[in-house]
């Protein structure tokens, strides 16, 4: 076990500077400017082509931007190639030597080092140990599970002992169960290892479980950089809102720096920007059910279209009887209630009026793009 | 005759339905793998003249073949010739197809059309341009001229097979093995190589057919001394039928075939393990 | 002021290292072009320009003229379409039905039947040559047999002649129509034919309302590849042929040889290389170029 501030001691801090990529007239990146503490574990977090992926391969080196500086301690080693970055790497096909052993696939890097016989043997024992895959090391590569070929593959990445640990989805290819206990599992690792790590998703749930810090990316451009409840709770803007957690976006005006819903008025958390479009993020598990008495604000008369069971917790899905003038369509949120005996009482039924609030803590509006 | 009511197609077509077709099928197959096998028995006669089946058995033609300085010689040259072809052809041809792979892809379309146009263009236009280009540089007759000229048409067909191999291989692990630190050689060399090996032999194979098999090129550009097996062969299947003919074909039949069964099974070799 | 400097530089180093590795990838290949280049392309754009060239050196037309006009010419270039045509034909014939047939067999038959067409298509040209002179002759296994058999009273001419010529054209051509027919006809998904017997068509009417319409590209280029190279096809009809069966390729071959006439001989050439490339182009429409890989 490494103590924290060893960690800090012995990590590198990255620092991605004004990094832009091109191709023809596409903006793969953007003037993307973004630090890694040492010993951090960020996510890139974007759709597909959003750009993170692009970005992970310029630290990696097999990417070469057009302009831009990236910083590793305080060399700039955006003109050097991979072989030099002495950078850990997990692909998400794992990209796994088939002509050797797993043995001699986690050797593969010590062996590029020129270590001895026993660095080699120990080097790789321990490494399978920090994988659990001690005494698997005669498998070939073709005999393993999919999960077993991830820990392969990561402990090929980190038996050399890099400062830096780069993963471009790696848990992308297994099964939801599986997934779930490895995010946990590379988490730890990443805690016992004096490592600063790069990780590469487009699954959101997954970047909230595992990051230190979330930089999320869309069309090459580094749209916020935050802790996981932040960017959660206060997305700075309708994509992200969108993108992170579940939620459902109201359209709502500002007008003489009040948030206004139809007529009635939204009290929110924080400061109003200019009068203009906005939308309101509704988080389905932040809805309250309150009756028609309440002194709540934001409240949303409503009938209940849909209830769906989902094990752990109930899925309503209502439909505002508040219409703007001009919609065709009425609005409807989703609202999620914990599946706990106290709540069954309460639960409506389908066809139900029923009233829904939403906290001022929990209310924030972000421009509408 | 119950078996003509055997259903032979998953579209429930009976035996006795397609009967003509299955007929049909094996007269074809035999009018496409017989001849060639023809001259086998033919090569072991004893007659002056070619007979089927041969009155008398022996291996005159055999000992006639073995015995003469002339074919010994043709011989020689196209084994030399088809080996040099193929250290000529192989590594040329590997490596182009691995630089084309890595290259924009616009590019390496024109470049693609380029490079398989040898096999592209008629043979003989071929062979009188690399007879023209000869001459100016003298090299008609030359065992350089010929590996030249052979490698010339045999590169497509590796670049074609290599290529293939590459479009089926991970580059990924190429970018592993750099990020873990190998030099870009190194990863071509530890990690790509090992894995397309089977398809490079299989095509080396195939390179050392196409250079032995060749018969318009070594026409004009190879004599006297020099002159492949092909060529020789050709020339007197033009004035005359000689037995010993019979002979060679039989000895080029297994060996075509032998080379072209290792091809085959070192080049399914490839992703078994 | 500084920080632009320093990105300026950053700019032109990261495009100078970004070229260096294209140069490198594309620098693999300069063996492969050289040879291709000094062989190929240097030659033929010789031969073009020998071709409008007359014997004291003066720009004509000439021997162009001379294929145009005279009578042997025109009867060479008959004689190369007509043994193109009809090889291609019969290929279609016979092996149409023979890939149809393959293509319907489960995958470990249809396996053992494209070797049967691979070991021909591999064995050496000349000795498939030399085995239809074996079989074909006036004293050849065929007049043999057929004389024994009582079916022929009198050996038939079946060498040195169009017919001798024909049957070795197509048994050494067959294997290109067969090739990317068969790639094609497997691709075809027997569902369609499925459910067109499911809603009552007839075998014949699924066939050919189904089937033949979806492995037309597969047919064309197959028989394109064929064409075109019988268009510029030489041991076969030389030796087949005996002398009387003269096609282009021969013609060429006997200028530069016996008549150390280039000017022809080139002439001839760029009009065989344009026919070519044209019908490559169009087959290109149909199939990838490197599926086309041929011998001979």
């Amino acid at each position: 076990m490494v103590s924290h501030s060893e960690i800090k001691e012995q990590a590198l801090r990255i620092s991605i500077q004004g990094v832009t990529k091109t191709y023809g007239d596409f903006f793969a990146l953007n003037n993307v400017s973004l630090d890694i503490e040492a010993g951090e574990f960020l996510t890139l977090l974007g759709p597909s082509g959003s750009g993170k992926t692009t970005l992970l391969m310029v630290l990696a080196g097999f990417i070469r931007p057009n302009q831009g500086q990236v910083f590793f301690g305080s060399e700039d080693i955006v003109l050097k190639p991979p072989h030099l970055r002495g950078v850990g790497m997990v692909f998400q096909n794992y990209a796994l030597f088939p002509h050797m052993s797993v043995e001699q696939n986690v050797a593969y890097p010590l062996k590029l080092r020129r270590k001895t016989k026993d660095e080699i043997s120990q080097g790789v024992q321990e490494a399978l140990d920090t994988v659990k895959l001690a005494g698997l090391g005669n498998r070939k590569i073709g005999q393993l599970s999919g999960g077993q070929r991830q820990r392969v593959a990561l402990a090929r990445a980190i038996v050399f002992k890099p400062k830096v640990l780069l993963m471009d989805e790696p848990l992308s290819a297994l099964d939801k169960k599986l997934r779930e206990e490895m995010q946990i599992e590379l988490r730890r690792l990443h805690d016992n290892l004096a490592i600063t790590t790069v990780y590469v998703t487009h699954d959101q749930k997954e970047a909230l479980t595992m990051s230190d810090r979330i930089a999320v990316i869309n069309h090459g451009i580094l749209n916020q950089l935050g802790l996981p409840q932040e960017i959660y709770s206060n997305p700075t803007n309708a994509f992200i809102a969108d993108f992170i957690g579940e939620s459902t976006l109201l359209p709502v005006e500002v007008r003489d720096s009040t948030p206004r819903f139809g007529e009635s008025i939204i009290s929110v958390n924080h400061d109003v920007g200019s009068d203009g479009s906005y939308v309101l993020v509704v988080r389905p598990e932040k809805l309250l059910l309150v009756t028609d008495e309440s002194t709540a604000p934001n409240r949303f008369p409503c009938t209940v279209e849909e209830s769906i069971f989902q094990g752990e917790s109930q899925l309503l899905i209502v439909r505002l009887d508040t219409m703007k003038s001009g919609d065709k369509e009425p609005y409807r949120l989703n609202v999620r209630i914990a599946n706990t005996s106290a709540n069954s009482a309460v639960i409506p039924q389908v066809g139900d009026s029923i009233c829904v609030a939403l906290e001022k803590v929990d209310s924030f509006i972000v421009k509408q793009e | 005759m119950g078996f003509l009511n055997r259903i032979v197609s998953e579209t429930q077509i009976r035996l006795g339905q397609r009967l003509w077709l299955y007929i049909i099928a094996v007269v074809i197959l035999i009018f496409l793998v017989a001849p060639s096998f023809i001259v086998v028995p033919m090569s072991f006669s004893g007659s002056q003249y070619l007979e089927f089946p041969p009155a008398n058995w022996s291996i005159r033609w055999y000992s006639h073949y073995f015995n003469s300085p002339v074919w010994m010689a043709a011989t020689w040259t196209s084994i030399k010739v088809a080996v040099l072809t193929i250290l000529v052809a192989t590594p040329i041809g590997t490596m182009a197809a691995y630089g084309m792979l890595n290259s924009s892809a616009k590019l390496t379309r024109l470049l693609f059309v380029v490079m398989i146009s040898p096999i592209m263009i008629p043979l003989i236009l071929v062979a009188i341009g690399v007879f023209y280009f000869y001459v100016k540089v003298k090299m008609v007759n030359s065992i350089l001229g010929l590996v030249l000229a052979h490698s010339l048409i045999a590169m497509p067909l590796v670049l074609i097979i290599v290529m293939s191999a590459l479009n089926n291989y991970d580059m990924n692990q190429e970018k592993v093995a750099r990020s873990l630190g190998a030099t870009r050689l190194q990863a071509f060399f530890q990690i790509t190589l090992p894995q397309i090996r089977f398809s490079i032999v299989s095509s080396a194979l195939i390179a050392f057919l196409t250079s032995f098999d060749e018969v318009i090129i070594a026409l004009f550009i190879s004599g006297g001394p020099n002159s492949t097996i092909t060529r020789s062969m050709f020339l007197s299947l033009r004035d005359q039928i000689d037995p010993t003919i019979a002979s060679i074909s039989t000895i080029l039949i297994v060996i075509s075939s032998g080379l072209l069964i290792a091809a085959q099974t070192f080049g399914k070799r490839k992703d078994s393990d | 002021m500084t920080a632009i400097v320093v990105n300026e530089i950053n700019i032109k180093s990261l495009r100078q290292q970004e070229t260096k590795e294209r140069l490198v990838m594309i620098g693999l290949t300069i063996p492969y072009l050289l040879i291709v280049i000094l062989l190929i392309i240097v030659p033929i754009g010789w031969l073009f320009g020998t071709s409008f060239v007359d014997q004291d050196g003066s720009f004509t037309f000439k021997h162009y003229v001379r294929l145009v006009e005279s009578k042997a010419y025109y009867r060479i270039f008959i004689t190369t379409f007509e043994i193109s045509i009809f090889t291609t034909l019969i290929c279609i014939l016979i092996g149409y039905p023979l890939t149809y047939f393959i293509s319907q067999l489960p995958r470990r038959f249809a396996n053992l039947c494209m070797i049967a067409v691979l070991i021909p298509f591999w064995t050496s040209l000349l000795v498939r040559t030399y085995a239809w002179l074996v079989l074909l002759q006036r004293k050849g296994l065929l007049n043999n047999f057929g004389i024994e058999l009582g079916l022929l009273s009198e050996p038939l001419p079946l060498m040195h002649n169009m017919t001798g010529t024909l049957i070795g054209m197509v048994h050494i051509m067959l294997p290109f129509l067969i090739l990317p027919l068969y790639a094609n006809m497997r691709a075809i998904d027997t569902d369609y034919l499925k459910a067109a017997s499911s809603m009552g068509a007839n075998q014949l009417r699924a066939f050919w309302t189904i089937f033949f319409p979806l492995s037309v590209p597969g047919l064309l280029a197959g028989s394109l590849i064929v064409f075109v190279i019988c268009l510029g096809f030489y041991v076969t009809p030389a030796v087949l042929g005996g002398g009387k069966v003269i096609m282009v390729s021969m013609k060429i071959q006997s200028n530069i040889e016996l008549f150390f006439s280039w000017g022809a001989a080139s002439a001839l050439g760029v009009v065989l290389l344009v026919m070519t490339i044209a019908i490559l182009y169009i087959a290109s429409k149909f199939v990838s170029l490197d599926q086309m890989s041929s011998r001979g």
